[in-house]
């Protein structure tokens, strides 16, 4: 059976990327630096239609088409953009390979019956492309290199399947050839791959190289060229049959148990760590039972993530047994093996399976700690950030003593700016003995706070007969006294 | 004469203790900074007022505090004891608004025991639990040379006699400082 390839080229790949998030009906290119340059790197229709061209200097192109709409290229997400691509092609053949950085390579050998032949799979491809807003240019032949060469040189209707001999017809250019190489064939007077393939070889590979021949034979399908296909992306998710249904809670616990062992192994043999781990559990009448367990860390030690599931195994159902588990780590971490070492401070990881025992009763952005933040202004000179996700860093500046405990300011009865002799706070009347301060607080204009709308604040210091230290404010601007906070 | 504070303060570990008063908040943070330890403060969530990181550094680091927020009481006592039991907090804070069963108390006490750590309600005045080891009330006093100055009753103890001081903070050195009483002088 003839080997059938189909090759894919996304001639604007980059630039449909980016018009399919931000659709703009203007001349519109990608700018890229090369060599101290910005340059043109992927256009769309219209800018092509303008005479621009890929390469071009981004101020000359300006110069030619000044409405042209730019943005600076992105080729690692047009790389990962392709992969998509590739992942998506698997629908069509499982043999899907990438053809450098524009193109993908589809091996439909056996494959094409399945949608109705290669003309409606072509077909298929290209409306669903077009659908999906890119421009692709498609060939298929017996080889990888006819292919490539139908898909970039290929005229007229591209889904139409090409008679073996039409190769010939194409440029030379067509045989994936160095610039240098085709600019020497051309002067030579060979134009076209039929007149390659009718020179004597010695005298092409005396002057060209090896390289000539070999990309002709590929094309012609005289050498052998393979297709590698993609790796599939790791999958962390195990699984274990019983042949008897299972019901009590040990038993349960034992077959996770063995999950874990296998999971962690392939965790461990990829230095990752799970983050987020779904136990499945699959009952005799189908009904599926699932406990998610969100851990603080990224883990996968098995002895410590087992107790963990304790609490969510203890609650499932069992009905009338249990014969299939799942375990899958839905969310994976780079963990990299770590020095053990006695000055490091977190190796003791009972605090953070305390956090994911606690986070997965009350929800893991509940648990939470103070990161100290750059602010005069007291509610904003801390943020509280999920305990799971952030670090214990930075240093603790203190310039003024400040209360233990801060409320939503609470009016007062007061006038004038110096403190009031007497108080009434929640229902309790206070005699101030003492009152330090002022110490003015200007609020942060480039933020709008609504509290803050008030303008400056006086903070005073203010000791009562009656004990409680008290942190009053007034607001000058607009005169007020306020309680905010209390000390020790 | 020797104060018998030292025999009090800290209270007995691996129990569970409470306490109440104006200044139960500055009762919990020098005991926190006392166990030198990680701190866990469960609380509902629904509290507008603060514990003010920039306030109590001076007692502890706030690094090596962890705040559970819960929906009600029952999530904040499970949280609690499930810190406690774990162990790996030296000090778990409970903030209850509503005063707790003996059931609930001698769990929190018996998670306690089990995770050899330390723990404090902080109740509302006139409330609190029968199961718990000591209760204190704290309150700030007015003193014309210091503002540190507070008051620690001991309103509940089940191993021993009701006692109070007049203790201060000493910011230098880091530490409760309890003041001498005043008694007369020895008569020869």
């Amino acid at each position: 059976m003839p080997k059938r390839v189909v090759s894919l080229w996304f001639p604007r790949l980059a630039s449909d990327r980016f018009l399919r998030a931000r659709p703009i009906d203007a001349p519109f290119a990608l700018t890229q630096r090369q060599s101290n340059t910005q340059r043109l790197y992927c256009l769309n229709l219209l800018a092509s239609q303008q005479g621009l061209h890929r390469g071009m200097g981004h101020s000359d192109a300006r110069a030619f088409c000044p409405d042209l709409q730019s943005h600076p290229a992105d080729s690692v997400g047009d790389q990962r953009f392709l992969h998509v691509l590739a992942r998506w092609a698997k629908r069509y053949c499982p043999w899907v390979g990438l053809e450098g950085a524009d193109g993908l390579v589809l091996d439909i050998t056996g494959a094409a019956h399945l949608f109705g032949g290669e003309a409606t799979l072509l077909h298929d491809i290209h409306q669903r492309l077009a659908r999906a807003g890119l421009l692709v240019k498609s060939g298929v032949a017996d080889t990888r290199g006819a292919a490539w060469a139908f898909a970039h040189y290929g005229t007229g209707d591209a889904t139409q399947a090409h008679p073996p001999d039409a190769i010939g017809r194409l440029p030379v250019a067509a045989l994936r050839l160095e610039e240098k190489t085709c600019v020497g064939l051309q002067r030579l007077g060979v134009r076209f791959i039929c007149d390659l393939s009718a020179l004597p070889r010695a005298t092409i590979t005396r002057r060209f190289g090896a390289e000539v021949i070999l990309r002709l034979d590929q094309a012609l399908g005289t050498q052998a060229e393979s297709i590698s296909p993609l790796p599939n992306p790791p999958r962390y998710r195990v699984r274990l049959s019983l042949p008897d249904p299972i019901g009590l809670e040990t038993d349960v616990m034992a077959g996770t148990a063995r999950l874990l062992d296998q999971l962690c192994g392939k965790l461990k043999g990829r230095e990752m760590g799970a983050r987020v781990l779904l136990l499945t559990l699959r009952r005799v009448d189908k009904a599926n039972q699932q406990i998610e367990l969100r851990l603080a860390c990224a883990m996968r030690d098995p002895l410590r993530i087992l107790p963990l599931f304790e609490r969510g195994v203890g609650q499932i159902d069992a009905g009338f047994g249990i014969d299939q588990l799942h375990l899958a780590a839905t969310l994976v971490e780079p963990l990299p093996v770590q020095q053990m070492s006695h000055a490091h401070g977190r190796v003791d990881g009972r605090l953070d399976d305390l956090i994911t025992r606690i986070g997965n009763r009350i929800g893991l952005e509940n648990v939470q700690r103070f990161l100290p933040a750059d602010s005069h202004i007291p509610e904003r000179s801390y943020i509280i950030a999920p305990a799971a996700y952030s670090d214990p860093a930075g240093s603790w500046v203190n310039l003024r003593e400040r209360p233990i405990q801060l409320f939503p300011p609470e009016p007062i009865m007061g006038a004038g700016p110096s403190p009031p002799a007497f108080l009434r706070w929640r229902r309790m009347t206070f005699r101030v003995e003492r009152a330090t301060g002022p110490e003015r607080i200007a609020p942060e204009w480039w933020l709008s706070d609504e509290n803050w709308r008030s303008g400056v604040r006086d903070y005073w210091k203010v000791e009562t007969k009656q004990g409680r230290r008290l942190w009053l404010f007034y607001t000058p601007q607009n005169p007020g006294w306020f309680v905010q906070g209390q000390f020790a | 004469m020797l104060s018998d504070f030292p025999d009090h303060f800290p209270p007995r570990r691996n129990r569970v203790h409470e306490a109440c008063g104006p200044n139960a908040f500055g009762f919990a943070f020098a005991l926190a900074g006392h166990l030198r330890g990680s701190v866990l403060w469960a609380r509902e969530a629904w509290h507008a007022d603060q514990i003010n990181p920039a306030g109590f550094s001076p007692y502890f680091d706030p690094h090596s505090l962890l705040i559970a927020k819960g929906n009600d009481q029952t999530e904040v006592l499970a949280t609690a004891e499930e810190a406690l039991r774990s162990g790996a907090v030296a000090l778990t804070v409970i903030e209850l608004t509503k005063s707790i069963g003996l059931t609930a108390g001698r769990r929190l006490q018996l998670a306690a025991e089990a995770g050899q750590s330390t723990g404090l309600c902080i109740v509302p005045e006139g409330a609190g639990s029968n199961a718990v080891e000591t209760r204190w009330h704290c309150t700030p006093v007015f003193d014309p040379t210091d503002s540190t100055l507070q008051r620690w009753e001991l309103i509940k103890n089940k191993s021993g006699t009701l006692t109070a001081w007049d203790v201060r903070w000493n910011a230098e050195a880091r530490r409760i400082i309890v003041v001498s009483e005043a008694r007369e002088r020895p008569v020869p």
